[in-house]
């Protein structure tokens, strides 16, 4: 059954490479809305520093629900889905191959380019490696919930703004607990609780969230 | 089910195909009813055509034919199991819809491999090469879907219907359109090759299918309504 979902993963990969351009821009986004950040709040290194794992986490966010709205709207247009759909693999298989995709494509680079803007935010290593650690944890959870959300809008006008008003919220817990971890490691205490339940977290909706985008995908068909 | 018997025997699948049937279904779209009270049976080693007039049905049938919408009443039953719930229907079934699922950003090749892959059928390099040849556009195998004219498009999507070593039902929306006369002629080649075989077929086309075609029985949604 693995099959399905390498080779739904390495298609969306390879259609990535395909449109370069257009899977780096929520990287471009990321950058772009943390850099404005100095340019907002001031550049005391104390002030950035402090508001530095909010701003990253935030922007991450963003990133992840903007470029997760066309995740199913091509493969809906152009009838892929339906063969998915027919193909007698489970949808649970498809949406998290899809989902562990879109987190190939635009989580990662999110979490690789990471310590370029903890530079640019004065973050001191320790907190560095922590916010490292809570996006490798947190940017899947972003991806299988917007996975879900893109699933539950496809076919709607309006869909991205509807998606976001449907997800944010759903991953509020994300990101109070990614950025908080950061928080504590800067106030000295320990991160590990955070990232437990960071952790929980990423586990919960790994086995949630493909199998409820799996039914909204089977209504968006019928 | 004499046809199954009179089909040439098939190692990969000892036991015939089940029947494919609509009992008394209906099919709602919105406020609208589309038809009601369909009996329809697809038996293997027959082709069915379904016929009606623009905006009759005959898609939403084919997709209620295929368990990807449940029916507003009646049933779809594949042997005597819903299709949606049917064990093995999925794998004995090539859907081929009025979009092609192919993606614009793959070469026709890679395309062709990804839906043979999904559906587990054969998806070596050979195999995908002799399909695409078949339907004649093997020298456009590495062109970029979103390259080719509509009628390519249609070949490439139909070279599905190439790569079936086995008796399978075939549920296909408008399968000639676009073709020219010589794509029209290899559809009804393959036809013919899976209906020898003990295939089951269920097209629909708004053109009738020509005096080389198989036998079709036409089956008129109009009557429905």
């Amino acid at each position: 059954m693995a099959l399905a979902f390498g080779a739904v993963y390495l298609r969306d990969l390879r259609l990535a490479l395909r449109r370069r351009v257009e899977a780096l821009l929520p990287v471009v986004f990321f950058v772009v809305a943390v850099s404005l950040f100095p340019l907002g709040v001031g550049p005391e290194p104390q002030t950035l520093r402090q508001i530095a794992a909010g701003v990253v986490w935030v922007s991450a966010l963003l990133a992840s629900m903007l470029s997760v709205t066309s995740l199913y709207a091509g493969d809906h247009a152009d009838g892929s889905l339906e063969q998915m759909m027919l193909s007698g693999h489970s949808g649970f298989e498809i949406a998290a191959a899809k989902a562990a995709a879109h987190w190939t494509i635009t989580g990662a680079p999110l979490v690789l380019i990471a310590p370029l803007i903890g530079l640019l935010l004065d973050i001191s290593a320790p907190a560095l490696w922590t916010l490292l650690g809570s996006l490798l944890l947190g940017t899947p959870i972003l991806s299988l919930l917007g996975g879900l959300g893109a699933a539950l809008t496809l076919g709607l006008r309006s869909a991205g703004v509807l998606l976001i008003l449907l997800i944010l919220p759903l991953a509020i817990p994300a990101l109070i607990f990614g950025a908080g971890a950061v928080g504590a490691v800067d106030a000295g205490q320990s991160a590990s609780g955070h990232f437990s339940l960071l952790g929980a977290l990423a586990i919960l909706t790994a086995l949630s969230a493909p199998l409820a985008t799996s039914f909204a995908l089977h209504i968006a068909l019928e | 089910m004499s046809n199954a018997a009179a089909a040439p025997a098939n190692p990969h699948d000892a036991a015939p195909l089940p029947t494919l049937s609509l009992v008394d279904v209906a099919c709602r779209r919105g406020e609208r009813m589309l038809f009601k009270g369909v009996d329809l049976q697809v038996r293997p080693g027959h082709a069915v055509w379904l016929r009606g007039r623009n905006g009759r049905g005959k898609t939403s049938l084919l997709r209620l034919a295929a368990g990807l919408a449940p029916p507003e009443s009646g049933q779809v039953l594949w042997g005597a199991t819903p299709v949606r719930r049917a064990e093995g229907f999925t794998s004995a079934l090539v859907f081929i819809g009025h979009s092609n699922a192919l993606k614009d950003d793959l070469t026709v090749s890679e395309a062709l491999h990804f839906l043979a892959r999904l559906h587990g059928r054969p998806d070596d390099a050979a195999t995908l090469r002799a399909a695409l040849e078949r339907l004649g556009i093997a020298t456009r195998r590495d062109a970029f879907v979103r390259t080719l004219s509509q009628g390519q498009r249609r070949r490439a999507a139909l070279a599905r219907l190439a790569l079936e070593p086995r008796a399978t039902l075939w549920i296909l929306d408008e399968p000639y359109d676009a073709l020219d006369v010589d794509g029209v002629q290899v559809v009804n080649e393959l036809l013919q090759a899976h209906l020898a075989r003990g295939g089951a077929v269920l097209l629909t086309s708004h053109l009738a299918p020509g005096d080389a075609a198989p036998p079709l029985a036409p089956f008129d949604l109009d009557a429905f309504a």
